[in-house]
């Protein structure tokens, strides 16, 4: 048997971050409640260091290894550090919260960053075995962050059916990925892509074990009609987890959905792009509509998620580069207006809408910021949101499916409508009891400006973010 | 004569010739191993009572020696009675239950080079999967008794053999990276050489594990727990009177035999004489066929138990979680990377 | 060759009828058992497919450690049937749905016109010293050595998951430190006193 061995190098950050998962995992057990900060500030260092590492091996090349288990390309070390830098702003806004609360304990941190190392390992995946193996690492963890609570009665349920309608998508993922073992011999993408531009007798078969595969990604991805966990997960998790799902998930499920149709299925583009049109339509709308009728936050901003997941659908349907482009552009400027907006709901502790009144009177900057996030997630002006979705109806109008563009910017308009209600509750709705007084770290109040501030400075250079964008595919193709 | 009845062998299709064999082999191995069990309990009764400084059963035979047929007779002639509420099915599956595994995992047991009814390259496997299997005739009689003492001792043994399986089979594996195969006449094969190349010394810490895995397993003194007579009264049986009964007794002794003799062709080179590589005494001892050593180490490590039954106090269930999951589970773990680290680099004497 | 085809057909069947009966047996219990039997069969179709291995950790890993837990947990379990029969048949229309079209599907695209003898060669087969215990571990500590590590990362998460969901440390909680009662002196706990006989 000749066998090559893999050069290790490539996966440094994995291995970094594994070795620093388990380290704090082992000093967390010595540690008392008081010293809990520790495992926070080490958490934070983990991460930090396994970006500078994706940053410090990049090249600009595509290198499969681990025996086509691996891929780095410019677009896997984009995702990477920003996945890190996004999951770092996630645990500085969650860290008062879980004090707040009771929950600072060292388990939501090791599981975060379990989740973090399940995310890159999907980034990176090249199989369907690994692309399978970093989702269920990620899902384990996010069921067991979900129920973090244990004492609530909500948290239990929300977790109870996440896991169940997980067990679920996997097993339908994995059913679909076995028949398209089964017709192309191989769990490899790339020879996966290769058997199935070959033989077109047996399409059938393929497009059948695609069904479930675009099934699978719709479970996890929480488009419609297979949202159904979203509302529930958002509204009974702890807020961090909220934060943390709502967020950086986000960029993992980019991935999923990139590396199995795109670098796997792009002979089927045919198949899949009808079904994601179907998935895309019916998220926009259940997305936009429901979410008026919502009085909870963070089941708000969880149906606002489905309506935005439809439009990364509409992008990667496209099966364009532009499309893809801007799937990715739109997939990170939306992780940064989530981790605002859930930063904000976490720093108020907010349940309901009405938890936001009068916030301008009493922390002008916040409403302003969370002005900001809201803008931005409607897409209006000046705003990264709005350059988002332009971008993602100009790959779709250059596809020659203007009726879907036109879909698009109709319930885009809905959703303006439930976005401006929280800055009318903000600026002009009366505070009814005074007795809550908004205070802010300074960490925190340092983050959240520079979070705003970053909304708005892509809004008005873009070419920032989309050099970048542009760069991942461009030299990867 | 003789030569007709050859003739009319000879007739039979090959397939068929083959089917008969086999199931006389089985027959030569259960037959022994039937006596045996009967005659082991008699010899606890008597090495306990010796251990007590009392006689023992004294009465039936010869020094007490028709005994264990006393008892068989006595039991297959007891009413067995089914308790209302139970479940009758589960009732009665759950005694088949125990013994099948436990007389299954003879298949693979080699008595001496080639003297082995199925020689299979997983039989290290095969015994492990087959001991674990074991252990639902004892659930399934806790559950169907519909007694809450059946109950507790069928729950308490669930999680007990559950427990000590992973230690045993962690120490099956330090087996297997030692001897390079799963087939368990190349394991005995492996260690040849002399007394000191056997297993139990390189693998020394797995060995004792294994066997005190063992004792857990087979649910006997000082781990019996799930019988524990001093507080739920019999554990898991106490509804099963008559052959019900008696073939949970067959399969407990079944088993202690079938431990012992895993721990020997594992750790104390089987059928291998204790005199290989001594001048003298290999010469003189070489007219003893392997099978003799083999039985003869057998008996000693199913004394041993009968030993510890009279020797120890029984554990405290949380003692024997404690045990299992926080020490066996750890030394297993750590002498793995040992012998993994003297198999790579091959240490003289045992793996070089 | 036809007794294998007669050995196929028996063991499937039966595996066929314990998964069905898994589904809509009353009794927790026995639908718990009906797995145990269904993975039985399962591992005896592996074994006719010459994996060995596969078969016997089947048996060794579902039958002998995860399914022991599932009656332990089932047994102790309190379940309402008649709620669970309620439900049942609440959902059973659009379950019959989805099971027939899905029935259909299988059986128009999973079959020998897509996965037959003309599209896939029959693979040759092994000799009777052929162990596929070793190619497996070749495979799993080569060419699939990343997956690999990565599944026992995954096993790690889901002990820390369970951990963090089940303890609870309770303050009252008296615990026994056995090195701590292994260590003790007489001394400590009996101490000798010597007192001089009183005169009367």
């Amino acid at each position: 048997m000749n066998f090559e061995l893999p050069n290790f190098s490539l996966i440094i950050p994995e291995i970094f971050l594994l070795t620093m998962i388990c380290a704090i995992l082992l000093l967390d057990l010595f540690l008392t409640d008081k010293q809990r900060i520790v495992t926070y500030y080490l958490s934070q260092l983990a991460l930090v260091v396994t970006a500078s590492l994706v940053f410090f091996y990049h090249t600009s090349v595509v290198i499969v290894d681990f025996s086509g288990h691996f891929i780095q390309d410019p677009l896997s070390d984009l995702l990477k550090i920003f996945l890190c830098g996004i999951v770092v702003v996630v645990f500085l806004y969650s860290k008062d919260y879980l004090k707040q609360v009771n929950l600072l304990k060292g388990e939501f941190f090791i599981l975060g960053l379990f989740g973090v190392l399940g995310m890159l390992i999907m980034i990176s995946a090249h199989s369907f075995l690994m692309l399978y193996l970093g989702l269920e690492l990620l899902s384990l963890s996010l069921y067991a962050l979900v129920a973090l609570n244990r004492d609530s009665q909500l948290a239990s349920e929300a977790a109870m059916k996440y896991f169940i309608l997980g067990a679920l998508a996997s097993g339908l993922l994995l059913y679909g990925m076995s028949m398209l073992y089964g017709m192309t011999g191989s769990l490899e993408l790339a020879s996966i892509s290769e058997q199935i531009s070959k033989s077109d007798n047996n399409s059938i078969v393929l497009i059948f074990g695609l069904v479930f595969i675009i099934v699978g990604i719709g479970f996890k991805l929480g488009a419609v009609p297979f949202h159904m966990w979203v509302p529930d997960v958002y509204e009974g998790a702890p807020t961090a987890v909220t934060l943390y799902i709502g967020s950086a998930t986000k960029i993992a499920a980019l991935a999923l959905a990139l590396r199995l149709l795109v670098d796997g299925l792009i002979e089927l583009h045919h198949d899949w792009q009808g079904m994601l049109v179907v998935l895309a339509v019916l998220s926009l709308a259940v997305g936009n509509i429901v979410a008026i009728a919502q009085t909870n936050i963070k089941r708000m901003l969880a149906y606002s998620t489905i309506s935005h997941i439809g439009f990364v659908l509409l992008a990667i349907l496209a099966g364009t580069i532009d499309g893809y482009i801007a799937a990715t552009f739109y997939t990170l400027a939306y992780t940064i207006m989530a981790v605002g907006a859930f930063g904000v709901v976490i720093i108020l502790n907010a349940e309901n809408l009405t938890d936001f009144q009068g916030l301008n009177e009493q922390h002008p900057w916040l409403a302003l910021m969370m002005l900001l996030f809201m803008f931005s997630m409607a897409g209006v002006p000046p705003t990264v949101g709005f350059y988002a979705k332009l971008m993602v109806i100009s790959a779709i109008i250059s596809v020659d499916l203007t009726w879907l563009a036109v879909i698009a910017v109709l319930f885009s308009v809905i959703g303006v409508f439930y976005y401006l209600r929280i800055v009318k509750i903000m600026y002009f709705d009366k505070l009814e009891d005074c007795t809550q007084v908004v205070k802010l770290a300074t960490d925190m109040k340092w983050s959240i400006s520079l979070n705003g501030l970053a909304i708005l400075a892509l809004g008005l250079y873009p070419s920032a973010l989309m050099v970048l964008c542009t760069q991942a595919f461009v030299m990867s193709s | 004569m003789e030569q007709s009845l050859l003739e009319l062998w000879k007739a039979i299709p090959a397939s068929l010739q083959w089917l008969i064999w086999t199931l006389v082999k089985i027959v030569l191995i259960i037959a022994p191993l039937l006596l045996s069990v009967a005659y082991y309990t008699f010899a606890e009764r008597k090495i306990i009572g010796f251990i007590q400084v009392r006689l023992g059963p004294t009465r039936v035979g010869p020094r007490g020696w028709l005994q264990p047929i006393a008892d068989a007779v006595k039991l297959l002639f007891k009413e067995i009675i089914i308790p209302s509420g139970s479940n009758k099915v589960l009732f009665l599956i759950a005694p088949a239950l125990a013994i099948a595994p436990a007389l299954a995992a003879w298949a693979v047991i080699p008595f001496d080079v080639g003297l082995v009814l199925a020689d299979i390259n997983a039989g290290l496997l095969y015994v492990l999967a087959l001991t674990s299997i074991g252990v639902y005739g004892v659930i399934i009689a806790g559950w169907a008794s519909n007694s809450k003492y059946a109950f507790l001792g069928a729950m308490r043994l669930a999680a007990q053999i559950v427990s000590y399986e992973l230690a045993m089979g962690f120490a099956l594996v330090g087996v297997l990276i030692a001897a390079q195969s799963m087939n368990l006449q190349q394991i005995v094969l492996a260690q040849q050489g002399s007394i000191l190349h056997w297993f139990w010394l390189p693998l020394l810490p797995l060995f004792m594990i294994y066997f005190i895995s063992g004792v857990a397993e087979t649910n006997r003194a000082p781990f019996d727990v799930a019988e524990g007579e001093s507080e739920i009264v019999a554990g898991f049986h106490v509804e099963y009177s008559g052959m019900a009964f008696a073939i949970f007794f067959l399969a407990e002794y079944a088993n202690m035999i079938l431990i012992s003799t895993l721990t020997v062709l594992l750790f104390l080179g089987g059928w291998l004489s204790p005199f290989q590589g001594i001048p003298v005494l290999e010469d003189w001892f070489a007219f003893v066929p392997g099978t003799i050593w083999l039985l003869l180490k057998i008996a000693f490590f199913a004394f041993v138990f009968l030993w510890l039954r009279a020797t120890f106090p029984r554990y405290r269930y949380d003692q024997i979680m404690r045990l299992g999951w926080k020490v066996f589970i750890p030394i297993t773990i750590v002498w793995l990377l040992v012998v993994g680290l003297a198999v790579v680099y091959q240490l003289p004497w045992w793996f070089d | 060759m036809l007794l294998e085809q007669i050995l196929f057909y028996f063991f499937a069947t039966v595996l066929i009828l314990s998964a069905t009966m898994v589904v809509t047996s009353k009794n927790p219990i026995h639908a718990t058992l009906f797995l145990v039997l269904a993975i039985f069969n399962s591992a005896i179709l592996w074994l006719m497919l010459e994996a060995e291995f596969l078969a016997i950790a089947l048996v060794l890993v579902y039958v002998g450690a995860v399914m022991v837990l599932f009656l332990f947990v089932v047994m102790m379990l309190d379940i309402d049937i008649a709620t669970m029969r309620a439900h049942f048949i609440r959902y059973l229309p659009i379950g019959l749905v989805v099971f027939i079209t899905m029935m259909v599907e299988m059986i128009l695209f999973v079959g020998t016109r897509y996965f037959g003898l003309e599209q896939f060669a029959k693979p040759v087969a092994k000799s009777a010293d052929y162990s596929n215990i070793e190619e497996l571990g070749q495979v799993l500590y080569t060419v699939h050595l990343y997956p690999f590590e990565i599944a026992a990362v995954i096993l790690l998460v889901a002990i820390i998951a369970a951990i963090t969901l089940t303890l609870r440390h309770k303050p009252n909680t008296r615990y026994q430190d056995p090195s701590h009662q292994i260590h003790v002196d007489p001394k400590d706990r009996v101490e000798l006193l010597k007192m001089p006989a009183e005169k009367l």
